[in-house]
């Protein structure tokens, strides 16, 4: 039995989605790694922007616009207060994670000198190993990778080795996203200072479940999702310590980002306009802190606790299944079970899966270094969320011992 | 040559056929299905017997490119027919190329230009048509149509 102080059932019903059926089975969404559901706190939010006050923001001068940018700034200020942030202007509101990252490696861009290093973990999504590559291309510095070892934990050792006075940036993240494993990023962030690098973390796969404190870190860019954190798609946010911000030239011109603009010369606006050009994802920011609202108001140290004994019971039911073995084996994990069984092609569980209702990510979750280190094409892989339940456990089990008895 | 005996044989397939004729063939087969279960039953099935491809055929350029699991296919010209082999990595993936392999091999380029494909929606695979199948039979298809089309101007 497991344990939690949350009413699943009343949380259950805040999500119109879960009851809909899959090809005539009741829906049981286990890929909430790849994009949470959408509580109706969040469908309001959206439904009240656009029936009662969309316009556009920091131009208009009519009521409707006013309200609208009131909203979007409460909006920020909600995601600096969840992430405690300093200033509200630290908060920069981004089209999601991929975004984020990209505007950090293009304000880099502008200070590595060839020969200097920066440095992935081997963990990565390919959105955190991709625009770091073409960093190094256009400025000559060197990639360095810290290892993993078969638990799917970093070899700290290994970072401690690499890292040097040419260290310029470290970038991890926190979770990973094809194993779950939570990355010692308070080791890492306090030793890449003392080389005097700076560090992004990737927080998208953490987000949905710790709530960072970008103080306490001292980390110097931190980004995530809102639709992994039930938000909407589209928007996200990427934090960066004021200092870092202002050194960063802008990512994208356009509107919204100038403070003057003649032929000759554009001054850029302060943060956090400077690095958000062009119309926002007014919208998706609003709903964006709905979502946090929502997740605040439920709490979590308790969404944690809850994922953890789901994540346990899982674990344990899943390894009761003949020939499956499970990848990601660290000891500090979020509630994803990525895991193959042996003889049966990822893609083969997932497409019985889908059939019996079961919402499974299989593949390589772009993270493709990892797939390579495992030498497997792909996983099968669960992810959970507070909304789902140990019955849910139940039906993913029977459904890929079903599949198992199918595909064998 | 044994191996593409053993096509035949697995299949039953009538060499005289022409594609639509096999095409209905195979929609009368899938309609004695009830349920999706025994569809894929009889695809994991097909999968299974599909004769493999002659492992110097299996190189990356054979593959069809996709994101989820492999798919090797290879053309030879027989005479003035076209002959397909093909092997994948999933096993549902295999059944699906082995439908398609049965529907469109041992035909000339010509016939598998002009062939159309509807009989995928009548057999209950619509859902593999999707484009986030990364498994795509949609690519599959166009592969088979791409060599047909490659040899046909050969034949020219």
């Amino acid at each position: 039995m497991i344990q939690t102080v949350l009413d699943i059932v009343a949380i259950r019903k805040d999500f119109p989605i879960l009851n809909r059926k899959v090809n005539g089975k009741p829906l049981v969404y286990l890929d909430n790694a790849a994009t949470s559901q959408t509580p109706q706190q969040v469908i309001d939010a959206i439904v009240d922007y656009y029936s009662n006050y969309n316009a556009n923001i920091h131009r208009g001068v009519h009521t409707l616009s006013q309200e609208a940018t009131d909203a979007y700034e409460q909006a920020r200020i909600k995601v600096q207060k969840h992430f405690n942030a300093e200033k509200a202007h630290e908060i920069i509101l981004t089209a999601g994670t991929t975004h984020g990252i990209n505007i950090v490696a293009n304000g880099f861009a502008a200070i590595l000198q060839p020969g200097d290093e920066i440095m992935v973990s081997a963990l990565e999504h390919h959105s955190n190993i991709v625009p770091w590559q073409m960093l190094c291309e256009r400025t000559g510095a060197i990639l360095k990778v810290i290892p993993m070892n078969l638990e799917g934990e970093l070899v700290m050792a290994e970072f401690h080795k690499l890292l040097s006075d040419r260290t310029k940036l470290v970038f991890c993240n926190h979770v990973s996203n094809a194993l779950g494993t939570v990355n010692p990023i308070e080791e890492i962030i306090d030793s890449a200072h003392k080389k005097g690098a700076a560090v992004l973390i990737d927080g998208a796969q953490a987000a949905p479940h710790i709530k960072a404190d970008v103080q306490q870190l001292d980390v110097d860019f931190y980004v995530v999702s809102g639709h992994k954190m039930c938000g909407p798609t589209g928007v996200g946010m990427l934090y960066g310590k004021e200092a870092w911000l202002q050194k960063l030239p802008p990512y994208q011109g356009g509107g919204e980002m100038i403070a003057e603009v003649t032929f000759e010369k554009t001054t850029y606006a302060d943060l956090p306009h400077k690095f958000e050009a062009g119309t926002p994802n007014i919208c998706g920011g609003i709903a964006f802190g709905a979502a946090l609202d929502y997740m605040n108001a439920i709490g979590f140290p308790a969404i944690a606790a809850y994922e953890d004994e789901l994540l346990q019971y899982a674990t344990e039911k899943l390894l009761a299944i003949e020939g499956l073995k499970i990848y990601g084996t660290a000891k500090e994990k979020t509630a994803v079970v990525s895991f193959n069984i042996e003889g049966i092609h990822p893609y083969d569980i997932g497409s019985i899966l889908d059939k019996l209702g079961v919402a499974v990510r299989t593949g390589h979750h772009c993270a493709q270094p990892i797939m390579e280190f495992f030498k497997i094409p792909g996983t099968v892989r669960a992810s959970f969320s507070f909304y789902n339940t140990k019955e849910e456990v139940d039906v993913l089990v029977a459904a890929v011992e079903k599949a198992r008895a199918m595909l064998l | 040559m044994l191996i593409r005996n053993e096509t035949y044989c697995t299949f039953g397939q009538n060499l005289a056929m022409s594609i639509k004729e096999i095409q209905e063939e195979i929609i009368d087969e899938f309609s004695m299905f009830e349920d999706w279960m025994q569809r894929y039953e009889y695809m994991i099935e097909l999968g299974k017997s599909l004769p493999m491809i002659e492992p110097q055929y299996k190189t990356d350029d054979n593959i069809i490119k996709g994101c989820q699991s492999k798919v090797w296919v290879h053309a030879e010209l027989e005479g003035d027919k076209l002959v397909f082999t093909a092997d994948s990595d999933a096993i549902i993936t295999k059944g699906i190329i082995a439908i398609l392999v049965r529907a469109f091999s041992n035909h000339t380029p010509m016939e598998i230009i002009e062939a159309d494909t509807d009989f995928i929606d009548e057999i209950g695979l619509k859902e593999h048509l999707s484009a986030t199948r990364a498994n795509g039979l949609v690519s599959m298809i166009k592969q088979l149509k791409l060599y047909a089309v490659a040899y046909q101007t050969q034949l020219n």
